[in-house]
């Protein structure tokens, strides 16, 4: 079987079988990646010991006959904001460079417990700020489905591995788009959970009130299955919600008949890539063709969006990056006299444009004189905007919409421009502030053949019927 | 809010505030930058927002009780942390207890 084919499902069904053991397929992974990934560069590290001790433990259980936990042999990457053990973390920065990490992120944690296989750690924009993962330290990832053009980011090595059959499943973190709009880009699906759903335990903090960790696979009912071993309460992060947790998988075979799927407006306005709207109008007529009930619904705050993100995101940026000073871990710069020498000099060389610039940013915003007239109102704003979204789901189910006004674009097409490089995120960055749950799921290609993905946004804590919508969707192309 | 340009000035005084030290070309390139997407940013003044409640967490939003942002907390118990001695392993400098640093006060 080609690599491409490879699912949960399939997985566990080939190890229950003895057609393969969990060894084999963590092997073959491993050959792919040291054909293939040298050109996208999705791994920055290879964590083939843990690997291999997993996958014979997954392959003693079977050749036992035992029951085998839901994603046994399964093989994942992990971004690389997320701790691994033993790993280097490096969060895509130079300021990390060399740090190994004590402990495992919660969520690693959880993956590895249902029988996951962990390959490595994946690509990324530093610390996770960016659109195209040209802001990586570690070179930019290349979209597997178009050489010349960006995975999106900032979870780009994460899509771009799903998408190059380089891994299975695997996890990104999303703070203002970062897993919808690299899914979109790569052709692969791509949930954002409500916040509060999974555990950030272990995720090296960028804005802590959007900051979520989520899942990208080839298909929804994969999505459905790792979500399910995720998501729920943790002690070791206070924001993780006691609700809880639905059957995501039985959710999918439920009929969507009758379901009321909202069209935001200001999502189909000026900039929309005539192709990537036609792609969203011919998945509202299929919802419809299965007797959704589709309504034409207002988010008036949306174009608000973008700049609330920009404040508050950066400010909570600005307070997180402060601990990477040289004293506790990766980077320290030379000879410095004084600790305060340290700090500038260590930060200097480690932090990247787009960091230092965001870092600015943020300190500017939260400095006396404007933090009212910037932060405040911007914390106002998002009221406002979650309060659209609250109103909305009063009338309707889910929301449908595009993720991103264009396909991929070219490496360097926007890196000079921060600003355009911000309206990137202009379709994904409400649902990040609201707090709610979404997704990208493919829905065609441009006729350049660029891969097309559109969002389902559901109701805080509503994953389950996001994910019907998201299954539906898929069913619909097949 | 945002007639206020950011001048060169204020470029420095904020790099100091963050611990960044900024090299003479990097410093007219991140006035502009900030001007820029300050400029854009400046659109909220179009919203009247007098009276609305600012919004720092999620579970605020979603009727829970406001003292725990609408989620409940743990119990605020003593539990076992990561050891001492892996987290002093990875530490650029150390002496197996503590962190060391360079001076911190001059005499």
């Amino acid at each position: 079987m080609e690599l491409e084919s490879w699912t949960i499902d399939a997985t566990r069904s080939a190890l229950a079988a003895g057609t393969i053991t969990a060894t084999e397929l963590a092997e073959r992974h491993y050959s792919e990646i040291a054909e293939q990934d040298k050109k996208i560069n999705s791994f920055l590290a290879l964590s083939r010991e843990r690997a291999m001790a997993q996958a014979a433990r997954i392959d003693a259980l079977a050749a036992k006959g035992d029951p085998l936990p839901a994603l046994a042999g399964v093989p994942v990457g992990i971004k690389d904001v997320l701790t691994m053990k033993g790993s280097p973390a490096t969060a895509g920065s130079l300021i990390l460079k060399g740090y190994l990490p004590p402990y495992d992120a919660t969520s690693v944690t959880k993956l590895e417990a249902a029988g996951a296989v962990l390959l490595g750690k994946l690509n990324c924009d530093e610390f996770a700020m960016g659109s195209s993962n040209e802001n990586s330290a570690y070179g930019p990832v290349l979209n597997p489905r178009a050489l010349d053009r960006v995975p999106g980011g900032s979870s780009g090595g994460s899509a771009a591995a799903v998408a190059a059959n380089f891994a299975i499943a695997s996890l990104g973190t999303d703070t203002g788009g970062s897993i919808r709009q690299p899914a979109s880009f790569c052709g692969v699906v791509g949930v954002l959970p409500t916040y509060g759903r999974v555990s950030r335990y272990g995720l090296i903090a960028f804005a802590s009130s959007l900051d979520r960790v989520g899942p990208f696979t080839r298909n929804v009912k994969d999505a459905a299955t790792v979500l399910q071993v995720i998501a729920g309460q943790d002690v070791m992060d206070a924001t993780s919600s006691e609700r809880p947790v639905e059957d995501y998988v039985a959710a999918l075979d439920q009929p969507v008949e009758g379901l009321r799927v909202g069209v935001p407006q200001e999502y189909f306005g000026e900039g929309l890539d005539p192709e990537v709207r036609a792609a969203v109008e011919r998945v509202l007529d299929s919802l419809k063709a299965a007797k959704c009930i589709i309504k034409p619904v207002s988010l008036p705050h949306t174009r608000y969006a973008i700049p609330v993100y920009y404040v508050i995101a950066t400010a909570e940026a600005s307070s997180n990056l402060s601990r990477f000073d040289g004293v506790r871990f990766g980077l320290r710069a030379e000879e410095s006299n004084t600790l305060a020498a340290m700090y500038r000099k260590t930060r200097d060389e480690g932090f990247g444009a787009e960091v230092k610039r965001r870092i600015l940013l943020g300190t500017y915003v939260l400095s006396a004189g404007y933090y009212d007239a910037y932060y405040r109102k911007a914390q106002q704003v998002r009221t406002l905007l979650t309060r659209d979204f609250l109103s909305a789901f009063h009338d309707v189910d889910v929301l449908v919409a595009p993720v991103t006004p264009t396909p991929a674009f070219k490496l360097g097409e926007k890196t000079d421009d921060p600003v355009k490089m911000y309206l990137e995120d202009i379709y994904s960055v409400a649902a990040s502030l609201a707090g709610i749950c979404g997704m990208s799921v493919p829905c065609g290609q441009t006729s350049a053949g660029l891969p097309i993905g559109v969002q389902v946004m559901g109701q805080h804590f509503g994953e389950a019927t996001m994910l019907r919508v998201a299954h539906a969707i898929e069913a619909s192309r097949a | 809010m945002s007639e206020q340009a950011v001048s060169i000035e204020d470029v420095r005084r904020v790099a100091e505030l963050a611990n960044l030290e900024l090299t003479p070309e990097e410093e007219p390139r991140m006035q502009r930058d900030l001007n820029a997407i300050l400029g854009h940013i400046a659109q909220l003044n179009e919203l009247n927002t007098e009276g609305v409640p600012p919004m720092a967490q999620v579970g605020e939003m979603l009727g829970g009780v406001p003292e725990s942002h609408g989620e409940p907390l743990r119990t605020d118990a003593v539990r076992p942390s990561v050891d001492r001695a892996a987290v002093m392993a990875v530490a650029p400098e150390s002496d197996g207890r503590f962190f060391k640093v360079p001076k911190v006060i001059e005499r």
